[in-house]
């Protein structure tokens, strides 16, 4: 209502007011500029006037114009004359105009610093309030320096409406000013406090936006925050405050603890999915174990952001995504592509083997549905990817896995055609029980090949056929028709294939021929022998003609060949043996780094001269000749012959002795070839005979479904089993150990594989080295064995690592390093960096242990650590650069000192009443109690204070100082211990230590 | 590094040709700088499918973006800042919009555009949320429109003397 009054003022007033400016614009389409134009000369006439209501109608136009592109520097003093009107209305418009129009280099605002003090003091509230607001967008160094005192003046201003804004105001003034800062900060501070919730929360954005550009300063404020926190409701101040102490934890990680409350509280409280996005994303990013499962299902509504959120969090908690795969699934169908590859990016990390199957399936089914070969093919890499993924470690049935390719390549126009041959490849290769199905899926993609040839581009669907061709070649035996498929493989339409994969035709048809002959010849019937060699003669001239010289050659190769077997066959000699021969042995895959593994063999050394090297003063001697006689062995062979059989034995004897005493030296044990045998990838996997109750053979139809349900049902009949034995075996368990394993048994292992699988490891020269990229691997050969803390001062721990080399290279050049956490710190040579490594002094020879000491300082020892770690080292032979990661424990019983310490000593400290107590209990203990006290002092670094009976009390000192003291009673098969000390959590932890060490044994 | 200090850099209203309809910088920049983000917006924003999500990345900024019917409400936060509360931002911009026009439309920002900027003002400021108050931020709009209204009448009734 108010706005019409204005309007109907303003209309009569003006020959052209803003109104009718826009409007003639939108009349002028055709000659916009013109027309504008002609507007701003009637500005630049109304500028010229002295009437102020004209001026600031023809700024706000001006204001519009700029909004539209167009320059309007020029009026800048005109601007600052609408400002400095007494009227609110048109000085409203000029701090607008100002504030859209001037930046940092417009000269004109030095002349407005006087006017703006007049207005900031102005006893209108919206004076003031409209230089504030303006002062916001164009404040520079001067205006923020000289209105500093008066914008502070402001903050106590009695109307909230000033305060407020004084208060956002200042923090443009604190980033041109920063000097002023440090007076108008306590006011500032004081303003967290004000009555006002709109003054607090403008304070509160204000000291976030600070802190978070300098956390360090604002530590102190934390209580003052943390109070807010829990009071506050108001969910954008709540926003601010979850970042500021996001900001904060870093510097204060005690805060992380205390805020593990109130942030889950929000999270299960909030309705505002903006705060619990960034409470999530503080948890996230704390990585405090919060209950992360539950948020993320209420955060995936917000699909993207979802989707984000929990790509972080399944790097820590993957078992909480997982179960929701189902709406990561569903991600998938959403139109915007961003969405759908981030869904497909966290696919692959969730996949297991239980759900795979099912997951695979509904990508299959998108695949068919997707548009646009782009993500098609992107759909396609990733269901390749996510089955692939570390060999092969989530597939069970491998049928299933064949049938998925071969659906693959029904999709039209891919540029995979590749990725999908190699996968067959690889598979059929490697997998050995399922070469025969494999070999029946490639007959009829061979025989169905009219329907892939249709894409002939390189790198196109047909390069299957490739793949097709050789399994059906190779692993012939296993074809139920050969004759068909090698009637397939030389059909005319096949000359139209691309060369390289003609040439594969060629030769596997020669194959798929020996394996006929051995078939046939076994017959009475001779003439099927004779028929299909004369299938050969006919068909191979169509290859001997090939202007590719691969199949040319092959071609005419086999074809001589087959007419000489013709031949040998009228006169009725049996060749097919000898056929057969030409391709026997099978081809085996070679890992990549095969060569890198070969051993060298014994005595020879590559880095020796094979000849001396010609010296530089023989160089001058010139005796080229020399070099290649047979003059240098001379001087070295000559002693080996001339011993005899006497002194041989002697020297062999010697020589035993001299290796029993020498460390160094590894006696001929088969332990190294252990080694290699217990390296991973060689597991053995369980035989499990499977019955298919379904036919497999549905040629040409996808059938990968079928496999999701016979595996949904062959897995339930296991598991009936299975709780049948786990019944059984509970009950032993029960007494099992559970150290240093950190994560539970994964009810993944239990999923056996479906049938006779034997994923045959790529193969390795005989005495490789045992892989040594495997870090993971517990029966690892370079294993960092004991760690002993051995404590000095309050703050320094000494660890002592032995270095254990089980493999049987040399390996020179370690270099120990740790990651530095908060607490605890490895202690470096001054000069070098907080992550360069350490030198180990030493280098070891295979088989041979060594120990080097290592100094950390810690700061706090009531929890236990664990640091990570990695060594580096170089193998010596290969000169390859090798790296082992490892986690060192530090548990706090090491931090603990043997002490001894008197009775009376012990009572008074028990009577000081400075110590918390706890206590524990342990059940079926059963060993004599002097045994169980010597291995607390053994194991946990106590001693015995007093003895009577069944009871005794025990001390011990932390290296910081804190007292343990341990009153232990034993009653049957029930030790009880009650513990007192000056650090509950200290007192807590190694409890949980002394209670571990019972459980083991 | 020099300009990393507000939470948001900028708002734009632009509508479905491309058409800018509101400008508000929070941080000092230069008319080119200005051109460049505008023309970048309206060409990154625009060409997003229908049912897209309403979050982009653009250089260091996080831009958030709303449309409501033909025209486009595009934010530029920094990247640490919640996009959760930008889009509540934009939102409660629109509230405001609606509540001071009633039943706001497009034409009502272009011919009022100056109205626009005010109630933005009352909201945000320096690229902060000043307000978070509904009724507050409506009630200091109608207070200063009073102001104004009183002193146009005045003015008219001047007019009319004159004349």
């Amino acid at each position: 209502m108010a706005l019409k009054i204005v309007k109907g003022s303003i209309d009569r007033m003006f020959d052209k007011n803003l109104q009718d400016l826009v409007r003639g614009i939108r009349n002028h389409k055709e000659d916009e500029a013109k027309y504008i134009s002609t507007c701003i000369d009637e500005i630049k006439q109304e500028l010229k006037q002295d009437n102020i209501a004209v001026k600031a109608n023809a700024v706000c136009k001006l204001t519009y114009l700029q909004m539209l592109g167009y320059d309007v520097s020029w009026a800048a003093f005109n601007i600052v004359e609408v400002m400095s009107s007494s009227k609110f209305t048109y000085k409203r418009i000029g701090y607008l105009a100002a504030s859209q129009c001037f930046h940092e280099n417009t000269d004109v605002i030095m002349l407005t610093t006087n006017q703006i003090r007049k207005d900031l003091s102005s006893p209108n509230q919206y004076d003031t309030g409209v230089a504030l607001t303006g002062l916001s967008c164009f404040v520079t160094p001067d205006l923020a320096r000289d209105l500093a005192n008066d914008i502070m003046t402001l903050m106590s201003h009695t109307k909230p409406y000033i305060r407020k804004k004084a208060v956002l105001i200042m923090y443009k003034v604190f980033l041109k000013y920063p000097e002023s800062l440090r007076p108008a900060f306590p006011r500032l501070k004081e303003k967290l406090e004000d009555p006002d919730p709109g003054v607090q929360s403008a304070a509160v954005n204000v000291i976030c936006e600070l802190a978070r550009r300098n956390p360090k300063n604002y530590l102190s404020l934390a209580p003052l925050f943390f109070k807010l926190m829990t009071s506050s409701t108001n969910n954008w101040v709540l926003i601010k405050i979850i970042k500021l102490f996001g900001a904060l934890t870093p510097l204060e990680p005690r805060l992380g603890k205390k805020l593990i409350e109130p942030l889950t509280n929000l999270i299960h409280s909030t309705s505002a999915m903006s705060l619990l996005y960034e409470c999530v994303n503080t948890v996230i990013a704390g990585q405090y174990s919060c209950s992360v499962g539950s948020v993320c299902l209420r955060i995936s509504v917000v699909k993207y952001l979802g989707l984000l959120a929990m790509s972080k969090i399944l790097k820590t908690h993957p078992k909480s995504v997982q179960s929701h795969k189902d709406l990561i699934l569903q991600c998938l169908d959403d139109k915007d592509e961003s969405i759908r590859l981030r869904a497909l990016d966290l696919l692959y990390g969730m996949v297991s083997k239980k759900n795979l199957m099912e997951i695979v399936k509904k990508l299959m089914i998108h695949v068919d549905k997707a548009e646009g070969t782009t993500y098609r093919d992107e759909l396609l890499t990733k269901i390749i990817d996510i089955c692939s993924q570390s060999n092969y470690q989530y597939i069970t049935n491998f049928e299933w896995y064949i049938s998925i390719l071969v659906e693959l390549t029904r999709l039209e126009g891919t540029r995979h055609g590749h990725l999908i041959a190699s996968q067959m490849l690889d598979v059929a290769i490697r997998v050995k029980a399922i070469r025969a199905f494999a070999v029946a899926q490639m007959a009829t993609l061979l025989d169905n090949a009219h329907l892939l040839t249709g894409n002939m581009q390189r790198n196109g669907i047909c390069e299957v056929l490739y793949a097709a061709a050789w399994i059906c070649g190779e692993f012939s035996e296993h074809l139920e028709n050969p004759v068909q498929t090698l009637e397939a493989m030389l059909r005319p339409k096949v000359a139209t294939l691309p060369g390289h994969i003609q040439a594969v035709y060629v030769q596997n048809a020669a194959k798929l021929f020996a394996t006929i002959l051995k078939n046939q010849e076994g017959n009475t019937d001779s003439t099927a022998a004779q028929e299909t060699s004369q299938l050969m003669i006919d068909r191979l001239p169509l290859f001997v003609q090939s202007a590719n010289l691969e199949v040319q050659e092959r071609a005419s190769c086999i074809l001589q060949l087959v007419k000489y077997i013709q031949k040998l066959q009228q006169k009725d000699v049996e060749v097919a043996e000898e056929v057969s021969a030409l391709f026997a042995g099978e081809l085996n895959p070679v890992a990549p780094k095969a060569q890198k593994k070969v051993p060298v063999p014994e005595g020879l050394d590559l880095d020796a001269w094979i000849n001396e090297p010609p010296s530089e003063s023989e160089s001058e001697d010139e005796q080229p000749k020399a070099i290649f006689t047979k003059e240098e062995p001379k001087h070295s062979r000559p002693r080996h012959t001339e011993v005899d059989e006497k002194e041989l034995a002697r020297r062999r004897e010697a020589r035993k002795q001299e290796q029993a005493n020498n460390p160094f030296y590894i006696k001929a044990s088969p332990s190294s070839q252990k080694v290699y045998q217990e390296t991973p990838g060689v597991e053995h996997i369980p035989v499990v005979q499977i019955d298919l109750s379904v036919p497999l053979k549905v040629p040409g139809l996808p059938m990968s479904d079928q496999y999701v349900k016979l595996e949904e049902e062959r897995r339930q009949k296991e598991r009936a089993e299975k709780k049948k034995k786990e019944k059984k075996k509970r009950k032993e368990k029960r007494s099992g150990r559970g150290k240093k394993h950190d994560s539970g048994p994964e009810s993944e292992e239990d999923i056996t594989p479906a049938h006779v699988v034997d994923i045959v490891t790529e193969e390795m020269p005989e005495n490789a080295l045992p892989s040594d990229d495997d870090d993971k691997d517990p029966n690892d050969p370079h294993k960092v064995c004991d760690i002993q803390g051995n404590l000095q001062d309050g703050s320094q721990v000494v660890v002592s690592v032995i270095f254990e080399n089980k493999s049987d290279s040399f390996l020179k050049s370690m270099e120990f390093n740790v990651l530095d956490s908060l607490n605890s710190k490895l202690q470096r040579p001054e000069g070098s960096g907080p992550h360069d490594g350490l030198t180990v002094p030493f280098q070891l020879p295979p088989g041979v242990s060594n120990e080097a000491r290592f100094v950390f300082t810690v700061q706090s020892i009531v929890m236990p650590q664990k640091l990570k770690g990695t060594l580096t080292f170089i193998v010596k032979d290969s000169s390859t650069h090798e790296k082992l990661d490892f986690k060192l424990h530090f548990t706090c019983t090491s931090y603990l000192i043997t002490t001894p310490c008197y009775s009376d000593a012990f009572a008074k400290l028990l009577e000081s009443g400075d110590l918390k107590s706890s206590s524990v209990r342990l059940e079926g203990v059963n060993m004599p109690f002097h045994h169980l006290l010597a291995r607390i002092c053994f194991h946990h670094h106590f001693s015995v204070v007093e003895r009577i009976d069944s009871c005794a009390s025990m001390y011990s000192r932390s290296i910081q100082g804190h007292h343990v003291c341990l009153l232990v009673k034993t009653s049957g098969q029930t030790v009880s211990i009650d513990a007192k000390c000056d650090e509950p959590t200290l007192l807590g932890n190694v409890l949980d230590e002394i209670k571990q060490t019972f459980s083991q044994c | 590094e020099r300009k990393r200090h507000c939470s948001m850099r900028f708002m734009l209203l632009f509508s479905r040709q491309g058409k800018l309809r509101l400008q508000k910088w929070f941080t000092s920049m230069s008319d080119r700088e200005k051109k460049k983000i505008i023309r970048d917006m309206t060409t990154m924003v625009l060409a997003r499918q229908p049912r897209s999500c309403n979050f982009m990345q653009w250089k260091d900024l996080k831009i958030v973006y709303k449309r409501y019917a033909s025209l486009y409400f595009c934010l530029g936060v920094e990247s640490q800042e919640n996009e959760l509360l930008a889009l509540e931002i934009i939102h409660r911009y629109v509230e405001l919009l609606d509540k001071y026009f009633g039943n706001v439309c497009e034409l009502d920002i272009i011919f009022n555009f100056e109205k626009a900027y005010f109630i933005l003002d009352e909201f945000l400021m320096g690229g902060e949320v000043q307000e978070t108050s509904k009724q507050i931020v409506n009630r200091s709009i109608e207070a200063s429109d009073m102001l104004q209204e009183v002193r146009f009448t005045d003015m008219h009734a001047h007019t009319h003397k004159c004349t």
